[in-house]
């Protein structure tokens, strides 16, 4: 459409690929900086956590292949740990990675339009995670509708091999590096996620991280067992309902 | 190292399952769901607290190796990293380096019997 004028709108979609190899090779590309280094840092961090917990080398690299989100594998290694009943485990694993569910609703529309996004929707779902999301949500969609989906895919299939190496790293390497470094590696990983929640920028969401943070560690003493899941429900629904009580505008601080 | 029970696989599996379920919801309601409305800012909610609530436990009250640690190690690393996210306004990246970085350098001094 010649007549068409160029749009300098971010919101509209501005780049365009050759094919969809070229779409999927951009996505790479997109996904090879910060998202694989924080994804191979934070993963190498559940590798050491998971030798610590007790795990095998083949279940870590598989609860990073199958549940590809790590509050969700760190909650199964740490109450596995604490030999928390089969139940609690899956409820907490599951509540850990619920985020997985707002996520894949906002995501999802910005493949509409693409004739795959249908056929491939559980494939777009399962390789969601923070960090490809992340990107994908800013770069999406400015990006032409017929080529987000190689472009998601390669964006987070490299995360997604990254994961997996570096969970396969930090297992090997957590018997054989300092304690310092071993540590510091395990450490790694709840902070990293801390300053992730940290950045949102909603108030609602907000006001229930700062209420999660202390409740958190409070219902840990009630409740070990169920702490995760009852700590969402109450901090979660009481900052919803102070946050409407607060009126104003409800959107960025 | 691959040594996985059966009883461990099919724990995967469980939580394999327990997380899959939110992503397959996600894709099938897709977009019904109106993303500013009570609904979808309640759940929202909901997984921030609880999110935030685990990884401040695990820091606070850890089990296993960093259990091994001294509190106040974790907490200053803490300190440290949300001083220069909130410097690098509201830098992910800045903050957990910086709290990596303090951490890592306490572990050391520690283990060389320096602190």
């Amino acid at each position: 459409m010649s007549d068409r004028p160029i749009s300098t709108d971010v919101s509209r979609p501005g780049v365009t690929y050759k094919d969809h190899a070229h779409a999927f090779r951009g996505g790479i590309k997109a996904g090879a900086g910060m998202p694989l280094i924080m994804v191979l840092s934070g993963l190498t961090g559940f590798g050491a956590l998971a030798h610590d917990s007790g795990l095998s080398l083949d279940i870590s690299v598989a609860l990073t292949l199958g549940l590809w989100g790590m509050p969700g594998q760190v909650a199964m290694a740490e109450l596995h740990a604490l030999g928390a009943p089969v139940l609690a485990i899956v409820a907490a694993s599951s509540m850990a990675n619920l985020r997985f569910l707002p996520m894949a609703l906002v995501m999802m529309p910005v493949f509409r339009g693409h004739p795959l996004a249908r056929t491939w929707r559980f494939l777009l779902t399962h390789l969601m995670a923070i960090n490809p999301w992340t990107v994908f949500m800013r770069r999406g969609p400015q990006i032409a509708v017929e080529f987000r989906v190689p472009f998601f895919i390669g964006l987070s299939l490299i995360c997604y091999l990254g994961g997996a190496v570096g969970t396969a790293m930090g297992f090997i390497l957590a018997g054989t590096l300092p304690f310092a470094v071993t540590v510091s590696l395990i450490f790694l990983n709840p902070a990293y996620f801390l300053f992730v929640f940290s950045s949102v920028r909603q108030r609602n969401c907000i006001i229930a991280v700062v209420l999660g943070a202390i409740a958190g560690p409070l219902l840990h003493h009630v409740d070990p067992d169920w702490s995760v899941p009852l700590c969402g429900l109450l901090a979660g629904t009481t900052a919803f309902f102070l946050d409407r009580s607060m009126g104003g505008k409800r959107g960025s601080v | 190292m691959f040594d996985g029970s059966p009883d461990l696989w099919m724990l995967t599996a469980l939580v394999f399952l327990g997380t899959f379920v939110w992503r397959a919801l996600g894709a099938v309601i897709g977009s019904r769901i109106d993303p500013d409305g009570a609904l979808f800012q309640w759940i929202s909610c909901v997984s921030y607290a609880m999110l935030a609530g685990l990884m401040c436990r695990v820091l606070l009250l850890p089990i296993g190796t960093l259990a091994e640690t001294p509190a106040m190690d974790r907490i200053t690393a803490l300190a440290a990293g949300f001083v220069l996210f909130m410097v690098f306004r509201r830098h992910v990246f800045a903050g957990t380096i910086s709290a990596f970085a303090v951490f890592l350098a306490l572990a050391v001094l520690r283990s060389q019997g320096v602190i």
